[in-house]
């Protein structure tokens, strides 16, 4: 920002080398995912250590996807990230909502139980809810993984909303008010169109968030058709010969909603989080 | 503070003595918040807090699904066999191993990162999105591949290692007990560095430049701007990112249970594995329950001991 100083040669040849590490650690691992999903069956082991694979196939990919189960996991996998993520996000957003407007009764204490929920661990919950779930009848149903990811991404999304809408000056709706609009209106008018940037990051976290969750996953579903595809794949990989040139390429498959969602979402999530330091 | 705009808002929108401010007064702090929080406070108690105090009570109960004639109270039991289980020691060693080396590599290059990103180089936008991107990978994805890298047939890691002298020979690590724990740290540390650089860089961010314009007119030296500007500030956000981090890390049992399953011979075992695999392979929810109170009380100690320290020695 403020580089009047002449930059030491040494310092910047530092800095490229610095950067160039981060880069080759955080992209080698998704390389090798990417390479062993395009080696032909018959190399992966003979070329297991080349860095670059002698002959590239598309037939894991396609095999993958119209020979396995892998498009229903897919699928459910997709419908329970958005649905924990939309009600997340609506519910968070309330909840932030209402920190950062109002003072009311027992504002504190609802503020260290939602600080609670992020301390203790959520394994703990496990048994009680796979039996709870069990109860019902709801073991194998998306709707009990939607509900049960929705609650544990509220406490984290509400701390994240409030601090964007922190960062909306009051005045802003006052005025709105003040000139006959209802608080829905003034919300809707004044408040919505601002806030677009903050709940965009908070579906894309919650989203990331509940497409990897393995463990609850694990625990609640064991119909097939059911499974999200984390369940999917390794039960795949403990049910048959592992195959793994189809599970990479189901890997790779995989990462494609996440990635996407989360390059468009992190300038969003520094933003959030900055005007949440500034407060303090 | 905020209490008082409300209040002289009220004041000023509508005459003293109208019976209208004070209904709206009372609309305004008991009524209209609860209507945004309901539906968060509803689900976080019935899906977080309700099964918490179900979990506890759990862990005074015999409760095995495979034996469902022989559930029932039985006061401190799973404590005392708890105390006696040398699994559980083991994995609570385990557990502090794994998580101080997860936590503090991922918080050394999460630093690293975070300052490099505050600073301006061709390329940044795209460079941000691509080194946050480990963050995205669903972790048994993460935990696959890594296990993938670390195969000696499959994967180039051990031959790297071999040839560096780290490892006598290209072996697979993770079979190894001495050094198997190493194998889920480094995939951790992968996943995690990109949180504290996002966490880390929207403190930096926060920074006044003025201090640094400051500091750079009065001749200070880089080592002197970060130890007296940058430390100090980034101070409460690491104090508590580091806490928050641990905590999460301590419970975070994915990469573990895929890459090892806790072995071999439980050199892996941590807590959170522990107490997943009670639950999941044997089905026995008293004892899950127990070694899970047991990991609440040792971070709840570290939580509240971190707090304290962090009244001491940071006076912002």
């Amino acid at each position: 920002m403020s580089a009047v100083r002449k930059p030491n040669p040494l310092l910047v040849v530092g800095k490229y080398a610095a950067l160039a590490f981060y880069l080759i650690f955080a992209l080698f691992p998704l390389y090798w995912l990417l390479k062993i999903g395009l080696t032909p069956d018959a190399l992966i082991f003979s070329e297991g250590t080349r860095l670059f694979p002698s002959e590239v196939t598309f037939s894991n990919f396609k095999t993958v996807i119209f020979q396995t189960d892998f498009v229903a996991y897919f699928r459910n996998s997709l419908v329970v990230s958005l649905g924990a993520a939309f009600f997340t996000t609506l519910f968070a957003a309330g909840a932030g909502y209402a920190f950062s407007r109002f003072v009311f009764a027992g504002k504190r204490i609802i503020i260290a139980l939602m600080l609670i929920t992020q301390m203790f661990p959520l394994l703990m919950i496990i048994a009680p809810i796979y039996k709870i779930v069990a109860d019902l009848g709801l073991l194998n149903s998306l709707t009990s993984l939607i509900v049960v990811y929705t609650a544990f991404n509220i406490p984290f999304a509400t701390f994240l909303m409030q601090s964007f809408f922190d960062g909306i000056p009051k005045d802003l709706e006052d005025a709105a008010m003040m000139d006959g609009c209802t608080r829905f209106q003034a919300l809707r008018k004044v408040v919505f169109p601002l806030t677009l940037p903050g709940l965009g990051a908070t579906l894309g976290f919650v989203f990331t968030a509940a497409w990897s969750e393995l463990l609850f996953a694990l625990m609640l579903i064991s119909k097939n058709d059911a499974m999200t595809f984390p369940v999917g794949l390794l039960t795949f990989v403990s049910k048959f010969s592992v195959d793994w040139g189809q599970m990479m390429a189901a890997g790779v498959l995989a990462l494609i909603p996440s990635c996407l969602f989360f390059i468009f979402i992190q300038r969003y999530l520094v933003q959030g989080l900055t005007s949440g330091a500034v407060k303090g | 503070m905020e209490g008082k705009t409300v209040i002289s808002r009220i004041q000023k929108t509508v005459r003293p003595g109208e019976t209208r401010a004070r209904r709206s007064l009372y609309l305004q702090y008991m009524v209209e918040p609860f209507f945004y929080l309901s539906p968060a406070i509803l689900l976080i108690g019935a899906v977080i807090m309700v099964p918490l105090i179900i979990g506890i009570s759990y862990s005074f109960q015999s409760i095995e699904l495979l034996k469902p004639f022989a559930s029932g109270w039985i006061g401190f039991e799973n404590y005392v066999d708890l105390w006696r289980d040398r699994k559980f020691w083991i994995a609570m060693e385990n557990t502090l191993f794994w998580t101080f080396w997860s936590i503090t590599f991922q918080f050394l290059l999460g630093l690293g990162l975070a300052m490099l990103l505050n600073t301006q180089f061709f390329g940044k936008k795209l460079f941000q999105a691509l080194v946050f991107l480990p963050w995205a990978v669903p972790t048994f994805l993460s935990a696959l591949t890594w296990a993938w890298l670390f195969n000696p047939v499959i994967g180039p890691l051990p031959h790297w290692l071999a040839a560096l002298g780290i490892l006598s020979e290209p072996y697979n690590i993770l079979g190894d007990p001495k050094l198997a724990m190493w194998g889920p740290i480094t995939a951790n540390i992968w996943f995690g560095v990109p949180f504290f650089a996002i966490t880390l860089l929207a403190a930096l961010q926060s920074i006044p430049d003025e201090l640094y314009e400051a500091a750079e007119v009065d001749g200070a030296t880089p080592w002197q701007t970060f130890t007296k500007i940058t430390l100090p500030f980034l101070a409460p956000m690491i104090a508590i990112t580091v806490m928050l981090r641990t905590i999460w890390i301590a419970n975070f049992a994915d990469l573990i249970y895929v890459m090892t399953g806790g072995g071999p011979a439980n050199s892996t075992q941590i807590l959170s594995t522990y107490i997943f695999t009670t639950a999941f392979r044997k089905l026995d929810f008293g004892y899950a329950s127990t070694i899970a109170v047991a990991l609440l009380l040792i971070l709840l100690i570290y939580a509240v001991i971190l707090l304290w320290l962090r009244k001491k020695l940071v006076k912002i």
